[in-house]
Parts: C-alpha cells; sequence; structure tokens
C-alpha cells in the first residue's frame, strides 16, 4: 500500500511537470518571423526580436534547458573579476553560509543553555530576544556595512544574525524543558552539573536543538541571496543581480532553480541529522 | 607647447619668438610647420613620451640654446639623436615616463556601476591602459550609487566611478558624513536621454506630464537636475506635479515595462535597452538640454590623493588616456565589443555600439544619427561643479551659505587632470567652461543670481 502510495505520488509529480512545461511552452512561443509591415529594414536591424517580432522576453522551457546545461557543461570558469561559473558562486554563497551560521552555532548553543537552565536569565533576555527575532536581516545590513566596514564580512555578519535567534530560542526551549523527572533522577544519583549537561540535558534537548538549526539554514539561505544582490562581488545572488541587469529572464530563472536545489540539500543535511538524534519516548 | 617639438631640430627654438622670421611667434611657426608637413603630427603616445624626455634631456645637456642649435647644425640631427641614445637609455627613459614614479600600491580595486558612462574606467581594463602606466587594477562591478559610495568610504575600493554630483555631496556631508572628496577627472560628457514608455507616444510636450512617474538613478545626479530643470521650464514643479523617484538603471527598464514608471531620465545602455525591448522610446536626449554637461565621474578620496600621490597619478594618467582613446569615433566599434561582455557590462554588443557610434533606433520607427550623442572629455571644469551645487541649492539639498568658489576647486581638480593631460603630452584646455542650460547662459561667477533667476525652487 505504502510502495503503491509513493509510487502514485511520483507519477503524479511527473504529471504536474509535463502540465506545467507544456503549458509554459504554449504561452511563451509564438510570434511571427516577419516584421510588421512599414518597419524599415535598417530601424528593424537596430531592435531586439521583442521589439520587431513581439517574442515573448519569457524564455521557452526549452531555452531555460540549453542554458542550464550550458552552465552544467561548464562550471567553474573564471573570466575575470566580475565574471565566474555559477559554480564558483554557488560555492562563494555556500562558504558564506556556512561561516555565518557555524559562528551562530557557537554562539546560539552555549547561550542558549544558559538561558534554558537559568529561568532568572530567561526571563530577563526574553524581551531582548522578542525584539531583535523579527527584524528581517537585511534591515541589519547599512549598519553593518557602517560599522564593519566592510561588504563580505557585512555579508556574513547579515547571516549570522538571522540564523541566531531560531537556534537560540529552540536551544533555550528545549533546554528549560527537559522532563523533571530525568533532572530527578540525575541529582538523586548525585551527577555534577556538567555531566548532567552533557548527558542528560543534551541529549535530551537535542531534538529541539536541531529543529532550530534546521529553521535557521533555511532562512540563512534565504537571506544570501538577497544579501549579495545588495553588496555585489561575488555568489549566487550577485550572479542574479548580474543577469538582472542584463534583462535575461532565462539566466534568472536557471539561477532560481540552482538556489532551489542547493536550499533543499542543505535542509536535507539537517533533516538527517535531526533523525540522528530523535529518540522514541 | 614647446615641450613636444623636435629637440634635434636646428630649428626649433625653445625660448620665445619664431625662428624663421616669418610668424609672429613659436606657435604660429610650429603651426605652419605642421601644415606645410615638415614634421609630422605626434601620433602615438610612445612618440610623444619619446619627445617630452628627449627635450628634457637637451635641456639638460644644453643650458644654453644658441649652443644647442650650434652642435646640431654642426653633426646633424640624427648623429646627434643617435649620440645622445648611446650614452643615455632614452628607450628605458621613456618607459620610466610612461609608468610614471614608483607607486607606493600596485594592485588597486575600482568600483564602477555597469552602465556606458563607465566606459572608460572599465576599457581601460581590456584594452590595456592601466597596465601601461605600470598598475593592476581590479575593475570590480557594484550593485548601486549608495553601495559604491559605502564601499568606497570603507576603503575596499581605493577610487570608483561616481555620479559627478557625489563627491561634492560626500566632502559637505550631504546623505553621508562629510569625507573630504576629490573629483580628478570626469568620464563622460551626455549620453543619457529621456525614454518614455510608448503609451505616452503622442505626449510628447513636457507641458502633458502632470501626474507622471519618473525615475533617475540618484537623488545627486545630473539626471535628477536636468529633469528637474527640464520639467520646470514647462511651468511644472517637479515636488508636486510629477513624482520623481531614484532607481538603479537595470531596474528602470523592467519598472516600465511594468508600468511603474512612466519615463525615467536615465544613463545608457538602458534608454537604447528600452527601445532595443520594445518597451519605450527615446524621447529627447540630454545633450538636446545641455550639450556638453558632465556625468559620471573619476573620484577619489582625499586621503588616497595625499597618502599616495604617485599611484593615484598612474591611476589618474591610465582613466584620461583611456578617456581620450574612448573619445575618438573610430575606437567607439572596437570599445563597444571589449566592454559588452559579462564581465563587464553585460550586455548586448549591438545595443552598446548603437550609444557609442550614435546611429541609433529611436524607437519612433526612425534611425537618428548623432555622433556627439556619448562624449568623453576629461576636464573637471569647476563651472560644471557650481552649476552642480546651484541645482543642490535650488532643489534644498543643502541650506544656507555657500562658498561655491571654494568648494568647487576643492573637489573638482582642474589642475591635477591639467597636469595628467600635459604628462601624457594633451593640451589641457584653459579659461572657463561656458555653460548653456536649455538655451540660457550661465555665469559661474554670479550663482546665487542663477538661482534667483528661476520661477520654480525650493529656497
Amino acid at each position: 500500500m505504502l510502495k503503491s502510495l509513493s509510487w502514485r505520488a511520483a507519477t503524479l509529480s511527473v504529471v504536474l511537470f509535463v502540465l506545467f512545461v507544456g503549458a509554459w511552452q504554449l504561452a511563451t512561443s509564438g510570434g511571427s518571423t516577419a516584421l510588421p509591415p512599414g518597419m524599415d529594414p535598417e530601424y528593424a536591424k537596430l531592435l531586439g526580436l521583442g521589439a520587431t517580432q513581439g517574442k515573448s522576453a519569457m524564455p521557452t522551457p526549452l531555452e531555460v534547458g540549453a542554458k542550464i546545461w550550458g552552465h552544467l557543461r561548464d562550471p567553474f570558469y573564471d573570466r575575470g573579476t566580475n565574471d565566474k561559473g555559477i559554480g564558483i558562486q554557488l560555492a562563494y554563497s555556500v562558504a558564506r553560509v556556512a561561516l555565518g551560521y557555524l559562528i551562530a552555532v557557537a554562539v546560539a548553543i552555549p547561550l542558549g543553555f544558559l538561558i534554558g537552565m537559568s529561568p532568572l536569565l530567561y526571563r530577563a533576555l526574553d524581551p531582548f530576544i522578542q525584539i531583535m527575532k523579527p527584524v528581517s536581516p537585511l534591515a541589519w545590513m547599512p549598519l553593518a556595512l557602517y560599522t564593519i566596514k566592510d561588504s563580505s564580512t557585512s555579508a556574513i555578519f547579515v547571516i549570522f544574525i538571522c540564523s541566531l535567534w531560531p537556534m537560540l530560542i529552540n536551544t533555550a526551549f528545549g533546554v528549560a524543558s527537559v522532563r523533571k523527572e530525568w533532572l530527578n533522577v540525575a541529582r538523586t544519583l548525585e551527577v555534577g552539573p556538567v555531566r548532567r549537561a552533557f548527558t542528560v540535558i543534551l541529549p535530551a534537548a537535542a531534538p529541539t536543538i536541531l529543529t532550530g538549526m534546521r529553521i535557521s539554514i533555511g532562512i540563512a539561505w534565504l537571506v544570501i541571496v538577497a544579501a549579495e544582490m545588495l553588496v555585489g562581488g561575488t555568489g549566487i545572488g550577485y550572479f542574479v543581480w548580474n543577469e538582472w541587469n542584463n534583462l535575461s529572464i532565462t539566466n534568472v530563472i536557471v539561477a532560481i532553480l540552482f538556489i532551489g536545489v542547493v536550499g533543499m540539500v542543505l535542509d536535507l543535511m539537517l533533516a538527517r541529522a535531526a533523525r540522528a538524534v530523535t529518540y522514541p519516548e | 607647447m614647446s615641450t613636444f617639438r623636435n629637440p634635434f631640430s636646428a630649428a626649433t627654438r625653445f625660448l620665445k619668438g619664431c625662428v624663421c622670421g616669418r610668424h609672429a611667434s613659436a606657435e604660429d611657426h610650429q603651426r605652419s610647420m605642421i601644415a606645410e608637413a615638415v614634421e609630422p603630427p605626434l601620433a602615438s603616445d610612445e612618440s610623444r613620451y619619446r619627445r617630452v624626455i628627449e627635450s628634457a634631456l637637451m635641456r639638460a645637456i644644453f643650458p644654453e640654446d644658441a649652443a644647442r642649435r650650434q652642435f646640431l647644425k654642426a653633426v646633424g640631427a640624427s648623429t646627434a639623436a643617435a649620440a645622445l641614445a648611446t650614452v643615455l637609455p632614452i628607450g628605458t627613459a621613456v618607459d620610466a615616463f610612461a609608468q610614471g614614479a614608483a607607486v607606493e600600491k600596485k594592485d588597486l580595486k575600482v568600483g564602477f556601476i555597469p552602465i556606458t558612462c563607465a566606459t572608460p574606467i572599465i576599457m581601460a581594463h581590456p584594452l590595456g591602459f592601466y597596465s601601461k602606466h605600470g598598475l593592476n587594477v581590479e575593475v570590480v562591478k557594484t550593485a548601486g550609487w549608495a553601495v559604491i559610495r559605502d564601499k568606497t568610504l570603507n576603503k575596499e575600493y581605493d577610487a570608483a566611478h561616481m555620479l559627478a554630483p557625489m563627491p561634492l555631496a560626500i566632502t559637505m556631508g550631504v546623505g553621508s558624513n562629510p569625507i573630504p572628496y576629490t573629483m580628478p577627472a570626469v568620464e563622460n560628457i551626455n549620453g543619457q536621454a529621456i525614454t518614455l514608455a510608448n503609451v505616452h507616444k503622442d505626449k510628447r510636450d513636457p507641458k502633458q506630464w502632470k501626474g507622471f512617474r519618473f525615475a533617475v538613478p540618484f537623488d545627486f545626479s545630473i539626471h535628477n537636475y536636468l529633469l528637474r530643470y527640464y520639467v520646470a521650464e514647462a511651468g511644472l514643479d517637479p515636488d508636486t506635479d510629477i513624482q520623481i523617484r531614484s532607481v538603479p538603471p537595470p531596474e528602470m527598464v523592467a519598472n516600465l515595462r511594468a508600468g511603474n514608471i512612466d519615463g525615467f531620465l536615465g544613463p545608457d545602455p538602458f534608454n537604447q535597452r528600452a527601445v532595443f525591448d520594445g518597451v519605450g522610446f527615446i524621447h529627447i536626449l540630454s545633450k538636446q538640454l545641455w550639450d556638453g554637461h558632465p556625468c559620471c565621474a573619476f573620484a577619489a578620496s582625499r586621503e588616497f590623493v595625499t597618502t599616495m600621490p604617485n599611484a593615484y597619478a598612474a591611476l589618474l594618467k591610465s582613466i584620461i588616456d583611456a578617456t581620450n582613446h574612448a573619445q575618438k569615433a573610430e575606437n567607439r566599434k572596437q570599445i563597444a565589443e571589449a566592454i559588452a561582455p559579462t564581465n563587464y557590462l553585460n550586455q548586448p554588443q549591438l545595443v552598446l555600439e548603437q550609444i557609442l557610434t550614435g546611429i541609433y533606433a529611436d524607437g519612433l520607427g526612425s534611425v537618428q544619427r548623432d555622433p556627439n550623442r556619448i562624449q568623453f572629455d576629461p576636464f573637471p571644469w569647476e563651472g560644471f561643479a557650481i552649476w552642480i551645487l546651484t541645482q543642490m541649492k535650488r532643489w534644498g539639498q543643502i541650506k544656507g551659505e555657500i562658498n561655491y568658489a571654494a568648494i568647487a576647486r576643492q573637489v573638482y581638480l582642474e589642475a591635477d587632470a591639467g597636469k595628467a593631460m600635459r604628462e601624457l603630452g594633451l593640451t589641457p584646455p584653459t579659461g572657463t567652461k561656458s555653460i548653456v542650460v536649455m538655451g540660457k547662459a550661465f555665469d559661474q561667477t554670479k550663482p546665487e543670481e542663477y538661482i534667483a533667476s528661476f520661477a520654480i525652487k525650493r529656497t
């Protein structure tokens, strides 16, 4: 039954995909190849196909496919400061996200532990966390640029600040809601505070902490594209901006697909990790 | 300009007066000599530099001009040149001269916005003008004017492509912290246009534009001031009768297509791109408002200029050299090809060619020919700065008393540009620039009277 369900789901996915691409192809193809009546050929030569043949600016799925193939065939070329292959751009973005995210992990988890274990700190810091949490990470950008005075560090800072809050809150929450019975057992066995933290609280809170980390990586990947569009230079966000500059919708669509795939991979990695620490109660 | 005369010619006199007695002055004599093709005009940079060096050497060897001429008469010019070359490595000296003094920092970063105004800054990279002057410059594409300003203020860039009013605004601290800034060279003059959406083909008179929404690249841009000037001349108040927004140039075409704006006064390639994509038409070129207006500039902080004078001088020379190359019509096609790739402008070459050659489709069905659509002229006239300051004051961006001439002199470095031009063997212009905007002359000595003469203003 389960097998046939996943089979049916896969078939439905394929059907939906084919329908979508078919509709896309129908909507974007067409347009005549003849010049509009009365247009001077010399004048027409100076214009793009959009102006002379009414060709839609939206590419057909075939054009997008060809572009993707073109990028995949040579993903790591380097033709100067402002023109690098999509593989290099993605690597830049992933490296930025990884760096900002790891710093956030290093800060959020110990701090979350402290907050979770002390009800006083929990209550005292709560208002600050609640105010900082909903701030859009990009709102930090001008402030970061002004104080840090370096655009790539600013981008990493923005990743750090946006991935901090979900992890902090989840860690604190996970640590605070470890079942009292377990802590009491530890106390009756006279387990020291450090050992208690590592052998009782950490495993108990791990699933909640991992959930926070998974939320954070999703946000970090969302934000890096926007941050790179703003500061430019390198990264997939810069690639999108640069192609938008050229009004190349084809390349923008390609970039969207690549961003989606990388985001999915990052999320899958943390989902795996979360499954590894889950325990049945 | 005796520096460029042949020092091996006995007929050349370094001192004042004419050698042959037929002409009133040495300059007249020189001009007629060139006209008579006695001495071919100096074409290449190499030969220009060579002349500068040789003249200096001959002056050093023969402080007495009469002695030099006697010597040349006795042995002949070619013998003298050969003799001098065996003792002194003129070739090496020419190379060293072209590269300037030892630069403090060879690897420089220069930011640019991908528009045709940045042509000299960009093309100096693929066409080798930076390396010719002993620099290794990385040209970095940047997302917008505010970002390029911040990155330059943060010293991520050593120098940058900016809009001509920006160094003035930064120096005065309008829109950012006050930081002493300089503008030693203009990039381009002209080269902008007002583009309107296709639906407005019947509204060619600005008096019909009430309620229009326009985009300009930045608040502190010549585009903003020219658009305001233009609609104000038609009797519309740019603050209440129309809307003007700051929109990054690449978004202008997308917004025009989506109908979010009715038009824009923006930089190329986006005017031509709007025509190319069938989104809009070119209503008027900015040169028809003010022929020879400055647009974009090469800007550097005062700190860079003073702490790294040799790197600054070499960079300025590369830019002026490139600007001079870009100005020549015969180079324009090659430049369009050099700056079209993704690494630079990332635009179709056909669009860039139309802009640079001035043979372009106007979006109304005809092909226009105007070789002066965009021009490249590096000289940063102080008059330009004063005009821009009057408009900043006119529209309320700056308030109170302003010492127009002092700010202009501090930011627009006429002297530095002139020095670099002379070292490149070019002739810097002299005097003051005559400025005529929409038929009205501007007297740079009377800026306050100029502002007072406008009916629509925010003072």
